[in-house]
């Protein structure tokens, strides 16, 4: 019950900047000359047939899953202080080694998808173990480098997607691709499950790797929670020196946060790729969940559940863009919306905090009468 | 030379009381006009608080403050730089990208009408800069400046907001020699041209070389003001370390024959070349306490972390019951039973943002039943939280509580007891009751006591004599990276004490010979 309670208490300031951040967005669509209502029914306006509104919770579907997966990335290095701008490189290289790697070889079908998946990963966590090793070695700032790298990873991708791993098959006219991943490696939709939860089946399809993402999600909250290393890691990103001084190697938990972000960075590509894409095009490829990713993990406040969520809201809106645009509201409002959300939920975050921690000190001070808050200067 | 000056700035009576701790207690000072003015004493004996009130920074529970014969009261350092008092931070407080002349003028910006007037400032600067021989450039970028030159930058802030008194807080400890002569150069004109400088240190050796007169403060109060050419420096030392050392309780000793800890040989070079710690050697039997005394930097922090593992020595060994553990990391000597309570609890000892629950487990996460080589269990952290809470008064809600929230004894406390709940071999603990109030003081005592009983090996570093001598088998005293004596702590007088910690007798002398030397 009071778990509960606490739970309801966490979540009351994200509700009210949320509503907060409605508020501003209304504002800034009356600016423009807009009916901020007339939007806020575009927001929710799913569609008027069946089908459509199929359409749209499909749409909805194949963009929170790669958002939460980055969101994920993002937030391992962010619990121990790290900034893993560099998802966004990671990611693009690990969906281009994955798709070559993927369509070279044929396994049957559960195996040749872990195969892609293990792929994609192990590139994932390669491409981030090398500002891993700059930081740990020389001292170079991860920021710099990943950002770096994401430039190399765009020009490395169309390389490896033009010489290795080129489909000979292409006429010389057409933009370069990888070959198709064969059948076996490919995952099936949730098109079905639609049929049998009574609504209308989606038009295009809906990427099963959700179910992958939710797995790995639940993975990621227990062994954050409950293992030595999620531990290891709070406590390097709470206070690096206190945890250097109790055995816990800054430069270990950097090399090993650095991969497992890097890994889980190099999943997100995968919902596309194996779900409708099958194949690595620099064309269609879709970049920026990496980035999008940020601010994700920073509304989900580093936690599983809260990306899931976060996840849920971007991609919400995201999806909302084409209808918005309908109603002659920019579409760049959405991604407005976006930063004020982000930005409402970090204030109002932080002053609740404030004010929790000040109620804790009082419920100390409560306990004992001698407590001071000023140390004595020696 | 400055006898009959009339005083600047006269402190009278000031006693300063934190919750449970009284920081200063009826202290008396007097800066003379033209006088370098030194203010020594142990760490924790009070001078930062005493010259935190007088540039401001706290306001005193009593006693009064004067400028000039003119009583004053300086809600914040505001008041105190308008009444002519100036300080140089220990650690400077200069942008690495601005320039020397930029650094300078922040925050006191000479303008005309709404534009900076970059051109006073510059001649008022070189003009402080020449008057005191100061040397300054102002156009050149703080970053590629020395630490000397940038502590002048910091003496020519003071002086451009027209400080008369200047504070200096420990200014040589970031000093190498040479720079250490030049800054007292830059004392000296500061004097004749009239200025007063407080010069808080604990080198006693400076103190003498520089000073005109000298305070000492000894536990909060202060002990005397003497001159130095009327001093020596053992006399000063006794002043500092007090002329009554506590008697030591008698316990019985529970010292075995089994050594424990054995440390040979041990050296630790800075990059930079001078040597922290050199040939280090002393063992630690099952049921003893082994102190180390010393003015603090005179290697204790290194030592505790070489056998910490934190810190690779560059020679010696460090061997742990039969296993040698010079190459282990630190994780694995916590594993092996090594309990540690750093000196600084803030920085080294816990997630102040954490609950306390999670602060059980920093440091004992591998160890089972609350750790473990893969997995933690947050459940029986909370309970094994609560028992320490139970069993050390730690004065809290529950495991949920931010350690932040706790104060400072109560986070110590519960530290204390979190390493000391494991099953332990060998316990470091450096400055283990410092920032405690006096209860909390002798629970922690009784405690280091009973562990000894029990057949525990402590190292134990402090700057608290009375712990040290109270709780000690056996003390040593390091001074410049050395242990320059070992001594019996319940025959040491403070003379020899003092004379060893400050440097001015060595074992070798003539006092150390005599009394307060024992064959280990």
């Amino acid at each position: 019950m009071t778990r509960l309670l606490g739970w309801v208490r966490g979540l009351a300031p994200t509700l009210v900047a949320l509503v907060m951040a409605l508020l501003i967005t209304g504002v800034f669509i009356l600016i423009i000359g807009e009916d901020p209502l007339a939007a806020l029914g575009a927001l929710f306006d799913f569609g008027d047939s069946p089908t459509a509104q199929a359409n749209s919770i499909g749409v909805w579907i194949n963009r929170a899953t790669p958002l939460f997966l980055a969101g994920l990335a993002v937030s391992i290095c962010f619990r121990m202080g790290l900034f893993n701008i560099g998802v966004e490189g990671q990611y693009r290289m690990a969906t281009v080694v994955a798709a070559g790697v993927g369509a070279a070889i044929v396994l049957p079908a559960p195996l040749h998808i872990l195969v892609i998946v293990v792929v994609a990963m192990a590139a994932g966590a390669a491409y981030a173990a090398i500002p891993a090793v700059l930081k740990t070695t020389r001292g170079v700032s991860e920021v710099i480098s990943t950002i770096m790298l994401n430039s190399i990873a765009v020009g490395l991708a169309a390389w490896l997607v033009r010489s290795p791993f080129a489909d000979p098959d292409l006429g010389s006219g057409e933009t370069a691709a990888t070959r198709e991943i064969d059948e076996s490696g490919q995952f099936p939709g949730l098109n079905d499950l639609f049929g049998a939860l009574g609504l209308e089946e989606p038009r295009r399809p809906v990427h099963g790797f959700v179910v992958v993402a939710i797995v790995v999600g639940v993975i990621i909250a227990v062994v954050l929670s409950r293992s030595r290393f999620g531990f290891e890691l709070r406590a390097s990103g709470l206070n690096a020196m206190a945890a250097a001084a109790n055995g816990i190697s800054s430069r270990a938990m950097v090399i090993k946060a650095m991969l497992l972000s890097g890994a889980l960075a190099g999943l997100v590509g995968l919902p596309d790729l194996l779900g409708s894409a099958h194949r690595f095009q620099s064309d269609s490829f879709v970049a920026g969940y990496g980035f999008t990713g940020i601010a994700v993990a920073l509304l989900g406040r580093n936690r599983p559940g809260g990306i899931a969520l976060a996840a849920l809201l971007f991609a919400f809106l995201d999806r909302a863009g084409p209808r918005l645009q309908s109603e002659g509201i920019p579409p760049a409002a959405v991604t407005i919306m976006q930063g004020i959300v982000v930005l409402s939920v970090l204030i109002v975050d932080e002053v609740a905090r404030r004010r929790l921690r000040r109620r804790e000190e009082r419920r100390a001070r409560a306990e004992d009468p001698t407590t001071r808050s000023e140390e004595v200067a020696s | 030379m400055t006898e009959n000056s009339a005083p600047v700035i006269e402190l009278a009576g000031i006693t300063k009381r934190f919750p449970g701790v009284v920081a200063n207690s009826d202290v008396h000072l007097e800066v003379r006009h033209g006088e370098v003015h030194a203010v020594v004493g142990e760490n924790g004996a009070g001078k930062s608080t005493l010259m935190k009130i007088l540039y401001g920074m706290y306001q005193p529970d009593e006693g009064s403050i004067s400028v000039d014969g003119r009583a004053v009261e300086f809600g914040n350092p505001k008041d105190a730089i308008a009444a002519g008092i100036g300080m140089v931070h220990q650690h400077f407080m200069l942008a690495d990208n601005f320039t020397v002349l930029e650094n300078i003028v922040l925050g006191a910006e000479p303008t005309t009408g709404l534009r900076l007037d970059f051109r006073a400032a510059r001649r008022k600067i070189t003009e402080i800069s020449d008057r005191y021989g100061l040397g300054l450039r102002p156009d050149r970028l703080v970053e590629e400046l020395s630490v000397a030159d940038r502590q002048r930058i910091e003496i020519a802030k003071v002086l451009y907001r027209g400080a008369r008194v200047l504070i200096l807080d420990e200014p040589t400890a970031v000093l190498v020699p040479q720079e250490v002569d030049a800054l007292f150069a830059n004392l000296a004109e500061l004097r004749s041209a009239g200025l007063s400088v407080i010069f808080i240190s604990h080198k006693l050796d400076e103190v003498r070389q520089v000073a005109d007169r000298i305070t000492v403060i000894r536990r909060g109060s202060t002990v005397a003001t003497v001159e130095p050419r009327a001093t020596t420096s053992r006399e000063l030392a006794e002043l500092m370390v007090g002329s009554e050392l506590p008697t030591p309780e008698t316990t019985e000793s529970t010292v075995t024959d089994v050594v424990e800890l054995a440390v040979a040989g041990l050296g630790i070079s800075a990059d930079d070349g001078p040597s922290l710690l050199s040939d280090i050697t002393f063992d630690v039997r099952q049921g003893e306490i082994v102190g180390f005394a010393g003015v603090e930097g005179n290697g204790q922090s290194e030592l505790v972390e070489a056998i910490m593992g934190l810190r690779k020595p560059d020679t010696g060994t460090v061997v742990l019951g039969a296993d040698d553990m010079t190459l282990w990391p630190a994780q694995d000597r916590r594993a092996a039973g090594i309990g540690f309570i750093p000196e600084d609890r803030h920085r080294q000892a816990l997630l102040l943002d954490a609950p306390l629950w999670e602060n059980r487990l920093l440091g004992w996460h591998v160890k089972p039943p609350a750790g473990g080589r893969y997995w933690i269990s947050p459940r029986l952290a909370r309970q094994e939280a609560a028992a320490i809470m139970a069993d050390y008064d730690v004065r809290a809600p529950g495991p949920e509580t931010l350690a932040d929230a706790l104060s400072g004894g109560n986070q110590q406390k519960f530290v204390i007891g979190r390493e000391m709940s494991t099953k332990l071999r060998v316990l470091v603990a450096a400055h283990p009751t410092r920032g405690v109030d006096v209860g909390a003081q002798a629970a922690i005592w009784d405690r280091l006591r009973e562990a000894r009983a029990a057949g525990l090996a402590t190292v134990l570093v402090s700057a608290d004599l009375e712990e040290l001598l109270g709780l000690s088998d056996t003390l040593y005293v390091l001074f410049r990276g050395r242990i320059v004596a070992k001594l019996d702590p319940s025959e040491v007088t403070p003379k020899v004490l003092g004379g060893y910690m400050t440097g001015a007798v060595t074992q070798d002398g003539e006092v150390g010979a005599q009394d307060g030397e024992v064959e280990g």
